[in-house]
């Protein structure tokens, strides 16, 4: 079943100077999807979410949301977004419910629904007691919750969070999850975040980026199940030389864990366990173990984003 | 509700939630009301230097003088915040995320500033019309140096609106504000060329000449275009400054 098509991203571009930001990036977001968006800092993740929120202009490229251009037709575009930028926009001055307030406004509920409206993301952000306090007072957990609730304050289509659980203690980080969780059974959720272990908890499909580019953009099942690249752990009582190991047929990393063991990563498409163990019962190196491991987010992330970046120090020290 | 009146409101709110509002007023009711005093006690003593000119002309009048001096004075420590203070703490994302145009923010913020200077305009008013108790007042040249102290309050607000959206600091916007308004005060100090339409152009610019010639009484459309004419281009700058911010941020 093809599921509406809410945000649409096609090849937008954002130039600082000369420094280019964000490099011809495009993807999509289902209604009802969970984005996680990856990357090292200052890989663009900021950037783009602000650039499809409407609050910087693209030097390049397109933006829709629900069926909207966010230039063009900026104000229908904005109604289906809600936005928790990487601090949260806050009137410190303010007591919770004063602000609240004005954010619906802002957002163009109206005055009789804008009681109800204020109690339903109080409730779901767990602000009942705090309602009557001074922004100033709360802790940073409770001014995140704040910046969450405006967020959804007027039933957005689709929530974009940046990093929404920099600076928390852990157990605010948890309680933060739990509440994007439930975001996720009534909203599409873009999450902007470098914490990895966020976006396999929460996230259905998963977006890196790096250095303003789009590197990887696969869903989380396909990506733990079924990547390009696979690993596994091979044991040798005979060990051949490394480069002897790395002529392998789809070989395209090898780390080495001691004298005997090594992880092998190989392209799936060429190379299997199978073919692995032929090869070095052939070559007699004495296999006494293999177990295969499936490519962890963590591993495709560091592949992604950290060859490119040896890459650079190499041609920065070449240069 | 319109966004217009939602943005004003929020800023008429968190101008009087500072201190810093109620200080300005109680501070400039005061100094004014000083000055008041010693017009008024000027007046009943003297007779030789009012030469024919009457109460209204000369308590009325110089109140409405001293008070444009106050007013430029105040205004920029007023206005500083409008837009510096979103920039510093990142709120200006929630505003430009929200599905308000930036012509709509800009009119928002410049209407919930101008309330203010309404008010304090409406207070300083208080004082020449207690006169109405005792004796009669030319209400005709009150209305029109009130007229004078409304619109010099709205170029000093869309000034003030307009710097604010440069910078991230409200001390340096509040002091950049203050050098640009009493530059435009004092201009036709510096006229001294030679060149009849240069000299006629310094002077059109003078924010002082218009204000005192509004405040003679002579009610004249040039005078007042000058003032909607400066009001509109810094409303209108600030808008372009807020889009730039989007595009060449």
């Amino acid at each position: 079943m093809n599921k509406e098509t809410l945000v649409k991203v096609e090849h937008i571009s954002r130039y600082y100077g000369d420094h280019c930001a964000v490099d011809d990036l495009s993807f999509s977001v289902s209604r009802g999807e969970v984005l996680g968006f990856l990357g090292p800092n200052g890989a663009g993740k900021s950037t783009s979410m602000q650039i499809i929120c409407g609050v910087l202009a693209a030097s390049d490229g397109n933006v829709s949301v629900a069926g909207h251009d966010i230039i063009d037709e900026a104000k229908l575009a904005k109604q289906h977004i809600g936005f928790l930028p990487e601090q949260p926009p806050l009137y410190t001055d303010l007591t919770v419910d004063e602000y609240l307030k004005y954010c619906g406004r802002l957002r163009k509920i109206s005055s009789n629904n804008i009681t109800s409206s204020l109690a339903n993301c109080k409730e779901r952000c767990g602000l009942n007691d705090a309602g009557g306090r001074l922004i100033s007072n709360l802790s940073k957990g409770f001014q995140q919750r704040v910046g969450i609730a405006q967020a959804i304050i007027h039933s957005p289509s689709v929530v974009i969070l940046d990093e929404p659980t920099s600076g928390l203690d852990p157990i605010q980080i948890v309680e933060i999850r739990s509440l994007i969780s439930e975001l996720s059974e009534d909203h599409s959720v873009i999450l902007s975040t470098h914490i990895l272990s966020e976006v396999q908890s929460s996230c259905d499909r998963v977006l890196i980026i790096n250095r303003g580019k789009l590197v990887l953009d696969e869903s989380m099942l396909s990506l733990q199940g079924d990547s390009k690249h696979s690993c596994c752990i091979v044991a040798l009582q005979k060990p051949p030389l490394l480069e002897e190991l790395e002529k392998t047929d789809g070989v395209t990393h090898i780390d080495v864990i001691d004298q005997y063991r090594f992880r092998i990563t190989y392209l799936q498409d060429i190379c299997t366990p199978a073919i692995l163990a032929n090869t070095a019962s052939t070559a007699d190196w004495g296999l006494f173990e293999l177990i295969p491991e499936h490519d962890s987010l963590e591993q495709t992330f560091m592949r992604l984003t950290l060859d490119d970046l040896n890459h650079v120090q190499q041609s920065t020290l070449s240069s | 509700m319109n966004p217009i009146v939602s943005i004003a409101a929020n800023e008429l709110r968190r101008l009087f939630l500072s201190p810093f509002a109620w200080i300005i007023l109680a501070a400039v009711q005061f100094l004014l009301a000083v000055f008041f005093y010693l017009l008024l006690s000027k007046f009943m003593e003297s007779t030789t230097w009012q030469s024919n000119r009457g109460l209204t002309e000369i308590v009325v009048v110089g109140l409405l003088q001293v008070s444009g001096l106050v007013l430029l004075l105040i205004a920029p420590f007023i206005s500083m915040r409008l837009f510096s203070d979103e920039l510093r703490s990142g709120t200006i994302k929630l505003l430009l995320s929200a599905p308000v145009s930036i012509t709509e923010l800009v009119l928002g913020k410049y209407i919930g500033i101008m309330i203010f200077f309404l008010s304090l305009s409406a207070l300083i008013a208080l004082m020449p019309l207690s006169l109405l108790a005792g004796t009669r007042l030319d209400l005709g040249l009150l209305a029109s140096g009130m007229t004078a102290l409304f619109l010099l309050s709205s170029v000093l607000a869309a000034i003030g609106l307009f710097i604010s959206s440069l910078s991230n600091s409200p001390a340096i916007a509040a002091i950049s504000t203050f050098v640009v308004t009493i530059l435009l005060w004092i201009v036709h100090i510096a006229n001294d060329s030679d060149n009849e339409q240069l000299q006629t152009i310094i002077n059109y610019l003078s924010l002082q000449k218009h204000f005192n010639a509004l405040l003679s009484g002579a009610f004249n459309s040039v005078d007042v275009i000058y003032f909607i004419i400066i009001s509109t281009l810094f409303i209108v700058l600030s808008i372009c400054r807020l889009d730039a911010l989007r595009t060449h941020q």
